[in-house]
């Protein structure tokens, strides 16, 4: 095992982070302002990556995609809000859960329609083609570095939205206490709605970036948001620094498990039968994680006051 | 009577009778619909203990429903290629050992599960049981001993002592009196003194401790309880199909679970029943109108969810009788 391979699988895995945490910090900002538990998270991936396909085939350019995917998931994610999710508010869980699994067949069966039933794929732009050198020999995809990239700097552009601006303070008073800042003059329906929004589009972004990566497909939505899920579970739901440290472990937990499990095993069996009960072991270790982490902390690592 | 109880009934026969008339006009197919409608009416009735009377929305119950699947199909396999289990056990095709695997293995695995889901409450309870859904559902895609992502065919569905389960009718008489039996055990539980105190930790946890009863151990008791009829409901699916694959396992299941009961009527003796009849006309109706019936459906879900709360047997029956 050389260090390049490691390095490279760590970076494989704080990429796979990163995109979950664009996933993940969308789920916990709607569930800490609006209390709301929205399953439809992963059909705004899913349009984003479909906008971007689409866009970027017709215009040639993956940058203009891009824009489209924003701009596509935003206005799915408002006109889902003021449609639908609007009326949910009050609701109780199972309600929530029920209804947006609803919306989930609608979008799967409707992007289908619209689509076909065949995968879209989606080129990685020329200017990010190529690979960077490693320290210890090998290379790495620039494109996933820049995904890396785009990652810490959305982190941090939440980060200051969030603390520094006015925005920002709305929905942090939001989620301390919705009916005083109604009180107060904000207009809350509005404020939910862009929130709402905000989260789509983080969704479509990390959508349109992975899309890259694979093909660009009906269904790409739920995985993430099953793992998105175990990561605001893991960091505690409402938290947006719980989503990011979430995100990066779940990355890397599952990636090293992946790459060391099966090596790891090898020294006590059989090659073959390692990797078997090695690749076994990682697909469910994710979940062995979350399951390790909540029964010591039942409301997560960085539990928000409810 | 009250009304609830006539419409019970109605539906009780009605199900009975659309096998009946549909075999004696030589339509097989519409038999194999009525055991499918049977055998998710089951599955149902089991989350509806959990979900309906202790109010746990559990997401993860395709995990109890795959695993009852996998019981029926493992076995069966072992026999048919005369290979020992572990500890030189043999397989079997014999239904009542099969459903006794499948209900105790759901038991046992619903214990830790619910040990640790219950810790928590509200959104995380619904997410980690969906969490623990997914691991056993990516541990059936990735153990390749029986299938992986491609499942395990049952090549004879197995057989039940006097009877000649290959006929479509009389498995679904099986199925029925297994449905009938778990609608029994729930209306026996809700009235019991169990079942009082299951509802009680629904409404109001705090006061259940209060006069001394710990609610954890109510719910962990009803949520295994709950798991080991999903599981029976699985191994009579796996056998209907003479097939059982990860997709038993997968999330989309759980929620279709969830769906059943709400389109029947939450926390009703008969919701379950009433959702699986609904549903699966809405497939089969839409199925044949389009390929797009997924589409309709999550409309015809949406409009369920924000306009027709209680379910077809609120709109028929009226609001249940208490909260």
């Amino acid at each position: 095992m050389s260090i390049a391979l490691l390095i490279e699988q760590l970076l494989n895995g704080l990429q796979l982070g990163v995109m979950l945490f664009l996933m993940a910090a969308g789920l916990t900002l709607i569930f800490g302002v609006m209390g709301l538990i929205n399953l439809a998270h992963g059909s705004l991936y899913m349009v984003g990556a479909f906008a971007c396909a689409t866009v970027a085939a017709a215009t040639g350019s993956f940058w203009i995609g891009l824009v489209a995917s924003l701009i596509a998931a935003a206005a799915a994610g408002a006109v889902m809000e003021i449609v639908v999710i609007r009326r949910l508010y009050e609701r109780d869980h199972l309600d929530q859960v029920l209804a947006t699994f609803a919306l989930i067949l609608i979008f799967s069966e409707g992007t289908r329609w619209l689509s076909g039933s065949f995968p879209l794929y989606l080129d990685i732009p020329p200017l990010l083609q190529g690979a960077v050198p490693l320290p210890g020999g090998g290379q790495y995809q620039l494109y996933r570095l820049a995904i890396i990239g785009v990652g810490i700097a959305v982190a941090v552009g939440l980060y200051l939205l969030i603390s520094r601006t006015r925005l920002g303070m709305r929905i942090r008073a939001g989620e301390s206490d919705r009916e005083m800042i109604a009180a107060l003059g904000v207009d809350i329906r509005t404020l939910y709605t862009v929130v709402f929004a905000l989260g789509a589009a983080l969704a479509g972004l990390a959508g349109a970036l992975v899309g890259a990566l694979q093909s660009v497909q009906v269904g790409m939505g739920e995985p993430a948001l099953i793992l998105a899920f175990v990561v605001i579970v893991i960091g505690g739901i409402g938290s947006i620094k719980g989503a990011l440290f979430g995100a990066i472990l779940v990355g890397l937990v599952d990636t090293m498990g992946r790459f060391l499990l099966p090596k790891a095993l090898a020294l006590m069996m059989p090659t073959a039968q390692a990797g078997l009960i090695g690749a076994s072991l990682a697909s469910m270790l994710i979940y062995i994680v979350m399951a390790l982490i909540l029964a010591f902390r039942p409301s997560g690592l960085f539990a928000a006051q409810s | 009577m009250s009304r609830e109880t006539i419409i019970n009934i109605l539906l009780a026969l009605l199900l009975l009778a659309i096998p009946f008339s549909a075999s004696a006009m030589g339509e097989q197919f519409y038999v194999t619909l009525a055991t499918r409608i049977t055998i998710l009416a089951l599955a149902a009735v089991g989350l509806n203990i959990a979900l309906g009377l202790g109010g746990l929305v559990s997401f993860g119950h395709a995990a109890f429903f795959g695993l009852g699947g996998y019981a029926a199909g493992i076995l069966a396999t072992h026999t048919f290629n005369a290979e020992p289990l572990l500890f030189g056990l043999q397989g079997t095709t014999s239904m009542p050992v099969i459903w006794s695997v499948a209900i105790l293995v759901c038991g046992l695995v619903a214990l830790p599960i619910g040990a640790i889901s219950l810790r928590t409450t509200g959104v995380y309870f619904i997410m980690i049981t969906l969490a623990f859904a997914q691991m056993i559902y990516y541990f059936a895609i990735s153990w390749p001993a029986y299938g992986g992502e491609d499942g395990l065919s049952i090549y004879v569905r197995n057989g039940f002592p006097g009877m000649n389960t290959a006929q479509s009718l009389t498995y679904f008489l099986i199925c029925y009196v297994v449905l009938m039996a778990a609608l029994g055990l729930f209306w026996l539980l809700r009235g019991s003194r169990f079942g009082a105190a299951l509802q009680a930790a629904r409404q109001n946890a705090t006061r259940l401790s209060a006069v001394g009863i710990a609610p954890f151990n109510i719910r962990l008791v009803a949520f295994a309880i709950s798991a080991m009829v999903t599981g029976l409901a699985g191994a009579l699916f796996a056998d209907l199909n003479r097939f059982v694959s990860p997709s038993m396992l997968s999330w989309h299941m759980s929620g279709e679970l969830i769906v059943l009961i709400i389109l029947g009527g939450k926390g009703r003796l008969f919701g379950p029943v009433a959702g699986a009849m609904l549903y699966v006309l809405f497939e089969f109706a839409l199925g044949g109108f389009t390929e797009r019936w997924q589409f309709f459906l999550g409309l015809i879900l949406l409009g369920v969810v924000l306009f027709a709360r209680g379910g077809l047997l609120g709109l028929l029956a009226g609001e249940a009788r208490h909260g």
